[in-house]
């Protein structure tokens, strides 16, 4: 445990001794802003709540979280550090373990830092604030999730820019499996069962229903499992590439 | 200390390491030489832990390290080759990162970062950012993180790359004061550096060892081993190469003009025989105006050259490998 405190520690002082928590930080920020105020026409709408703003999270995730996570292991892969950090006496699980909950902490803090607009919305009028809690636990568990798939794609090459790419194009599958466009195409010639299955890995489908203000089971332990399943074969991605 | 047996490293058809055997014991400090690709970084990532072997294995300090990886590298300091560190740290934060990870705190942690900064000389530099450092201070941060936890297996890929003749001198210095406790490995490609602090040498080409003896062993090898040179003026040279050469002992004798005018002879043993004593008996009789006058213990890098490659040999080899 205390391997993966020092790996948390370091990875997240690491995002803050370069300017990358800021950039990203200030463009996560302005991002938000934008769409929820002149694309979701936040005021327009004229209803105290914020699904406006959360509904744009699953969008705004596909691209900022694989731009997170692309350097995870690409950049120490690059660097040469990949050698120092897997012949210190600590298991890979823990490395991978504490870089992930770093950047997710990361991401957190990102998120924690839109609460202005939850302030405003409360000013403004009475939004059922269990529904905004359940929604940020709900993108929280959502980033994470994102996350741990760009995790474990950057361990798989030195190549920042490809594990960006990749990333995004599997988190996209992974966000839009719900969505008519997928279900259609498998609804034409595979078994209903495939085609729920498929379809119950959307993570809009699972945040949705987050975002409603029901926090089932069901959902959170889907996100637990696939970002588990991903950090699983993060670990696997690492000790098979020390085979050479 | 460190124990290894057959070790083998296949990258698909190439063959990086061929059945190695080694064994180092506390109190040696073993020199790995050999050209680029031979072998020497692959063998010190698989005794790391880095790499896993294709066959054979590693012991560190009786511990196995592919079965047991974390209780063989708490026992072991490495620097890999390159000397990496993360570069957005500072000397200092990344030291109390490796001690933190190695598993020591508050007052002990701060004692360790201390020694091994003192041993590094790293002071100076300990709060700048490790990629605004020189290259000799990024080497010595690399070193400082090897030896933090004093143990007793220390494994260096090429630790004096890059330093200029003062650095070396403080690391080679370092590495000597350490060697009584500990059985180290260095790889290097300076020759001297063998002859200065290495206890063994060892030779490796294509992934074999091809030589393996004390440095004064492998250096009666060399053909220059027990040479005597001698530097006189031209006028003498002659009649100098003459009477050595009929010299029963003598095999054969190198002339080269020197540009102050002199001429520098190189008389050959035959069979490692002393040359010294008849030569320079001779020189005295006959009066010659000798500058120099000296026996070679002989050269490493006749043995290295003698007995290794050359990479475009095995770029070819490697080549015809991949096409078969």
């Amino acid at each position: 445990m205390s391997s993966i405190l020092a790996i948390f520690k370091r990875e997240l002082a690491a995002y803050f001794a370069t300017p990358l928590a800021y950039v990203f930080i200030v463009i996560f920020l302005f991002a938000m802003g934008a769409f929820t105020f002149y694309i979701g026409r936040f005021y327009e709408t004229g209803v105290a709540s914020l699904a406006v703003f959360f509904g744009y999270h699953v969008w705004l995730y596909l691209f900022l979280v694989p731009a997170i996570g692309m350097r995870l292991w690409a950049e120490e892969r690059k660097s040469g550090t990949i050698e120092l950090l897997l012949t210190l006496p600590i298991p890979i699980w823990a490395s991978v373990a504490g870089k992930f909950l770093a950047a997710w902490a990361f991401t957190g803090v990102a998120l924690a830092l839109t609460f202005p607009i939850w302030i405003t919305v409360n000013y403004l009028g009475d939004p059922d604030n269990g529904v905004i809690v359940a929604s940020y636990v709900g993108s929280f568990l959502m980033a994470g999730a994102y996350l741990a798939i760009s995790a474990a794609i950057s361990a798989t090459t030195s190549n920042q820019v490809i594990a960006f790419v990749v990333s995004v194009v599997i988190c996209f599958l992974f966000t839009i499996s719900g969505a008519p466009l997928v279900v259609d195409f498998f609804k034409a010639w595979a078994p209903l069962s495939l085609v729920d299955t498929v379809a119950s890995f959307s993570f809009m489908t699972h945040f949705q229903t987050i975002a409603r203000g029901v926090i089932d089971l069901r959902d959170i332990v889907f996100f637990f499992s696939l970002i588990t399943l991903f950090l699983g074969i993060n670990v696997v991605v690492v000790d098979l590439k020390k085979a050479g | 200390m460190i124990e290894i047996e057959n070790l083998t490293k296949n990258f698909g058809p190439i063959a990086a390491v061929r059945g190695i055997n080694l064994s180092v014991a506390k109190g040696e400090v073993l020199g790995f030489l050999g050209p680029n690709g031979a072998g020497k970084s692959t063998t010190m990532k698989i005794i790391a832990g880095y790499l896993t072997p294709t066959m054979g294995r590693v012991r560190i300090t009786g511990l196995d390290v592919e079965a047991t990886p974390q209780a063989a590298q708490r026992a072991l300091g490495y620097l890999p080759e390159g000397a990496p560190a993360y570069g957005d740290m500072t000397p200092h934060q990344f030291l109390k990162f490796i001690a933190e990870i190695r598993g020591f705190s508050g007052a002990e942690a701060k004692a360790r970062v201390a020694a091994a900064v003192e041993k590094t000389e790293l002071e100076p530099v300990l709060e700048q950012p490790i990629d605004t450092l020189s290259k000799g201070f990024k080497r010595r941060v690399g070193l400082a993180q090897a030896i933090l936890h004093d143990p007793p297996v220390l494994v260096m890929d090429e630790p004096t790359d890059g330093l200029d003749p003062n650095q070396k001198f403080s690391v080679r210095k370092l590495i000597r004061e350490m060697a009584a406790e500990k059985a180290i490995i260095i790889s290097t490609h300076l020759l001297e550096e063998v002859e200065a602090i290495c206890t063994r040498a060892v030779i490796i080409d294509r992934g074999q060892v091809v030589a393996d003896g004390t440095p004064a062993e492998l250096l009666t090898r060399s053909r220059h081993h027990n040479a005597v040179i001698l530097c006189l003026p031209p006028a003498q040279a002659l009649r100098a190469k003459e009477k050595i050469g009929a010299l029963g002992k003598v095999r054969s004798i190198e002339e080269r003009a020197e540009t102050d005018g002199f001429v520098t002879l190189t008389a050959f043993p035959r069979r490692a025989e002393l040359l010294i004593e008849d030569i320079s008996a001779m020189a005295a009789n006959e009066k010659w105006e000798v500058k120099q006058l000296y026996a070679e213990a002989g050269r490493l890098d006749d043995v290295f050259r003698s007995l290794t490659t050359s990479d475009s040999d095995r770029a070819r080899e490697r080549k015809e490998t991949l096409a078969a």
